[in-house]
C-alpha cells in the first residue's frame, strides 16, 4: 500500500468522493474536432493531495474545468459523492459548484470593486447564507489565512501573496468538498509561493481534498499524489 | 440575497461610474420630469379654470348668435353665421316671460379705451349696455346704490353703474362716486351704483366695466354688423328659475327662439345656448389633446431612456465578462447574475425617476410662483413615475442580463 493511500485510509474517509468514468472532452472547432481529454479513469478519495501534471495543452485545464462543475463531459460519466453531477442541468451544477468546490487560480481572479471581505463572502451569499452567519464565516475564513487585519482592503491595495490568501479564503467559505488550485504559485514570487504552499500543506493537514494542477515539480512534490496528463491521456 | 442587498450592491456599482450612470439616466430624468410637471401644469389648469368659472355665473345659460366651441370639431363657415339675424332686447324681454327663467338681460359692450374724468385716467374700460337683472346674472354684487332696472332701459335714462376700478380710478379718494357724472363719448351719465370687487376671469380684468341700460347704448351707438356682430353683438344671458335645472330652462328658452326666429323643424339652430357646461366640455376636447400629447411626449423619451439603458448594461456586460465568469466559478446561478444586473438597470432607471420627480415637482411650484397657473402635481404622479421609470429598467434591462447571466464561465474567466 503505498503512502498516500495510508493517509487516506488512516483518516477514515473512506467514501469515494470522485469518480470519472470514461471522461472525453472533444472541442468542436467547426472545422477540426480537438479531443482535450481522452476515456479519462480517475479515483479521488476524500482527504487527497493531488498534482495533475502535464505540459500545456496536456488538458489539465480541461480536466479541473470538468472537476470543477465549469465544463460538461462530452462523454463518459462524473460522478461527485456518488452523484452523476455529470447528468445535472445548469442550475443545479452552479449550486454544486457554490457548496461543493472551490477555486483558486493562477491570476487570482478576486473582483477588483469588492474588497477582501466581501469576495471571501461572494460563495456565501450564492449559497443564500443568512448576513450575520455570513460575517462570523468571513471573519474565521480570514483568520485561517492569516489575513484578519486585511479583510477591507481592495486587491489593488494587498500584495500578490495576500490577494492569493484572499482567493484561498473564498475557496474555503462554503467548506467545499475539494479545492482546485489551477498553478496557484504561477504569479508569485518564490518567497510567497512558499508560504502559499505551506498554507496549501496546512489545509491538507486539516483534512481537506486538495487537487493543484500544476507544471512546476517544486510545486508538485508538496502533493501526495500526482497524476501526469499527456495529450488528453493519463500518463 | 434579498431584494433590497440587490438594489444596495446595484447602487454600488452604479456610483462606481458616476459621470457615465448619469449620462445614461439623463434619458429617463428627461422623461419622468416631463410627465410630472406636464401632469402638474394640465391639473393647475384645471384647477384655474375652476376657479374662473366660478367667478362666472354658475346657471347662467349664454344666447349668442353662435355655438362656443373650443375644440378641435371645425366651425361651421363664420360667414353664414355672421348672416344670421341678430338677437335682440325684445327676444330677451320675451324669455324673460318664461315660468321656468328668473333673469333673461341683454348685454352689449364696446372697448373705451382710456377713460378720463377731470385730472383721473383708468385705462382699458369696457361700456356694457345691460338690462335688469345683470347683476344677477353675472354673479355681481351691487356694493353701493342700486343696478340697471327695468325703468331706466324703457326711459333711456342716462345712468350708470361702475366697477370697483373705475370707481378707484375716475374719483379722488375719499370722494364717494354716486350721483356723480361721468361722461363717456360726449355722454353724461349719472352713477347710481357701484359693484364689488371681482378680480379677473381668465386674464380678464372685470371691474372695469361701466354698466348703462341697454336700449340708452343703443341709442347712442349703432350696432355692429357683419362678422363683428357674432360676438361683440347683443347677447342674452339667462337665469333659470330657482330650483328649475339648467336644462329645462335651456329647452325652453331653445322652443321659444326657434318660434321667435321661425325655424321650421327641420333646421338647425340659428342660433347658440352657450353654458358653463358646453363650454366646459369643449374645454376637455383640449385638455384631453393635451393629456394625449403628455403621453406621447413622456412615451418617447422614456422609450429613448430605456434604450439608452439598454446600451449601457450591454457596454457593462461586455466590460465584466471576467467579473461574470468568476462569479459563475464561485457558485453563482444564472438567476444570480441575471438578478444581479436587472437590478442594476432597475437601479438606474428609477434612481433617474426620482431624480425626473423631484425636477419635475420644481418646475411645478417654479409655474405656480411666477405665473397665475396654480400647478401641482398630484400625488399618484410620484407613483406614476417611479413606477414607470422601473419599469423601464425592468424592460430594458432583461436583453442585457439575459447575455450576461448566459455566458460561458470558462471563456469569461479567461476574458481580457
Amino acid at each position: 500500500m503505498a503512502e498516500w493511500q495510508e493517509a487516506a485510509v488512516a483518516r477514515a474517509a473512506v467514501e469515494r468522493l470522485i469518480e470519472l468514468a470514461g471522461v472525453s472532452k472533444v472541442y468542436d472547432t467547426g472545422h477540426v474536432a480537438v479531443r482535450a481529454l481522452a476515456d479519462i479513469d480517475l479515483q479521488l478519495e476524500s482527504g487527497e493531495y493531488v498534482a495533475i501534471m502535464g505540459p500545456s495543452g496536456s488538458g489539465k485545464s480541461t480536466l479541473m474545468h470538468i472537476l470543477g462543475c465549469l465544463d460538461y463531459p462530452t462523454s463518459g460519466s462524473y460522478y461527485l459523492r456518488g452523484e452523476e453531477v455529470s447528468q445535472y442541468g445548469g442550475k443545479r451544477l452552479a449550486a454544486v459548484r457554490c457548496r461543493e468546490v472551490g477555486f483558486v487560480f493562477q491570476q487570482f481572479n478576486l473582483l477588483p470593486r469588492l474588497t477582501a471581505a466581501q469576495n471571501v463572502e461572494l460563495p456565501l451569499l450564492y449559497a443564500r447564507v443568512p448576513a450575520d452567519r455570513r460575517e462570523e464565516v468571513v471573519a474565521d475564513t480570514l483568520a485561517k489565512v492569516g489575513l484578519s487585519e486585511r479583510g477591507h482592503h481592495r486587491p489593488n491595495e494587498l500584495s500578490g501573496g495576500e490577494v492569493q490568501r484572499v482567493a484561498i479564503a473564498r475557496a474555503l467559505a462554503n467548506d467545499p468538498a475539494i479545492i482546485l488550485a489551477d498553478e496557484p504559485t504561477g504569479n508569485l514570487d518564490s518567497k510567497s509561493g512558499d508560504e502559499l504552499m505551506q498554507l496549501l500543506d496546512g489545509l491538507y493537514e486539516m483534512g481537506r481534498t486538495l487537487v493543484l494542477v500544476t507544471h512546476d515539480d517544486d510545486v508538485a512534490r508538496h502533493a501526495k499524489r500526482v497524476i501526469t496528463l499527456r495529450d488528453g491521456r493519463l500518463g | 440575497m434579498n431584494f433590497l442587498t440587490l438594489f444596495a450592491r446595484a447602487v454600488a456599482a452604479m456610483r462606481y461610474n458616476k459621470t457615465r450612470s448619469f449620462l445614461t439616466t439623463l434619458g429617463i430624468i428627461i422623461g419622468v420630469t416631463t410627465i410630472i410637471a406636464i401632469v402638474a401644469l394640465l391639473k393647475g389648469l384645471d384647477r384655474t379654470i375652476d376657479q374662473e368659472f366660478s367667478s362666472l355665473g354658475t346657471k347662467t345659460i349664454y344666447v349668442q348668435k353662435m355655438e362656443l366651441q373650443l375644440g378641435l370639431r371645425r366651425h361651421r363657415n363664420f360667414e353664414e353665421i355672421s348672416k344670421r339675424a341678430d338677437l335682440t332686447v325684445e327676444d330677451a324681454a320675451a324669455i324673460a316671460r318664461l315660468a321656468t327663467v328668473r333673469a333673461a338681460v341683454p348685454n352689449i359692450h364696446r372697448n373705451l379705451g382710456t377713460l378720463t374724468r377731470g385730472i383721473y385716467e383708468a385705462d382699458e374700460c369696457t361700456l356694457t349696455g345691460i338690462g335688469e337683472g345683470g347683476d344677477l346674472t353675472g354673479n355681481w354684487v351691487v356694493s353701493e346704490g342700486r343696478f340697471i332696472t327695468r325703468y331706466d332701459q324703457q326711459h333711456r335714462n342716462t345712468v350708470c353703474v361702475i366697477g370697483s376700478y373705475v370707481a378707484d380710478n375716475l374719483f379722488a379718494p375719499g370722494e364717494d362716486p354716486l350721483n356723480q357724472t361721468l361722461e363717456v363719448d360726449g355722454h353724461r351719465y349719472v352713477v347710481v351704483g357701484m359693484l364689488g370687487e371681482k378680480g379677473a376671469s381668465f386674464g380678464h380684468p372685470q371691474d372695469n366695466q361701466i354698466f348703462i341700460p341697454v336700449e340708452t347704448y343703443i341709442k347712442y351707438y349703432s350696432l355692429p354688423e357683419g362678422r363683428a356682430s357674432v360676438f361683440r353683438g347683443i347677447r342674452i344671458e339667462v337665469l333659470p328659475n330657482e330650483g328649475v335645472p339648467v336644462e329645462t330652462a335651456q329647452a325652453d328658452v331653445e322652443e321659444l327662439l326657434r318660434l321667435r326666429r321661425g325655424l321650421r323643424y327641420y333646421e338647425d339652430n340659428d342660433f347658440g345656448l352657450n353654458t358653463q357646461e358646453s363650454m366646459l366640455s369643449s374645454l376637455n376636447t383640449i385638455r384631453s389633446v393635451l393629456w394625449l400629447v403628455m403621453v406621447g411626449v413622456a412615451g418617447i423619451s422614456l422609450l429613448v431612456g430605456g434604450i439608452g439603458i439598454m446600451n449601457i448594461m450591454l457596454v457593462s456586460v461586455a466590460e465584466r465578462t471576467r467579473e461574470i465568469g468568476i462569479r459563475k466559478a464561485v457558485g453563482a446561478s444564472e438567476f444570480d447574475i441575471m438578478a444581479q444586473f436587472l437590478s442594476e438597470a432597475v437601479a438606474l432607471s428609477s434612481v433617474g425617476g426620482v431624480v425626473g420627480i423631484v425636477l419635475g415637482l420644481a418646475a411645478a411650484a417654479f409655474v405656480s410662483a411666477v405665473t397665475p397657473l396654480q400647478a401641482a402635481a398630484p400625488w399618484w404622479t410620484v407613483v406614476l413615475g417611479v413606477g414607470f421609470s422601473a419599469t423601464v429598467g425592468i424592460i430594458f434591462g432583461i436583453y442585457p442580463a439575459r447575455k450576461a447571466s448566459g455566458l460561458n464561465p470558462i471563456e469569461a474567466i479567461r476574458y481580457e
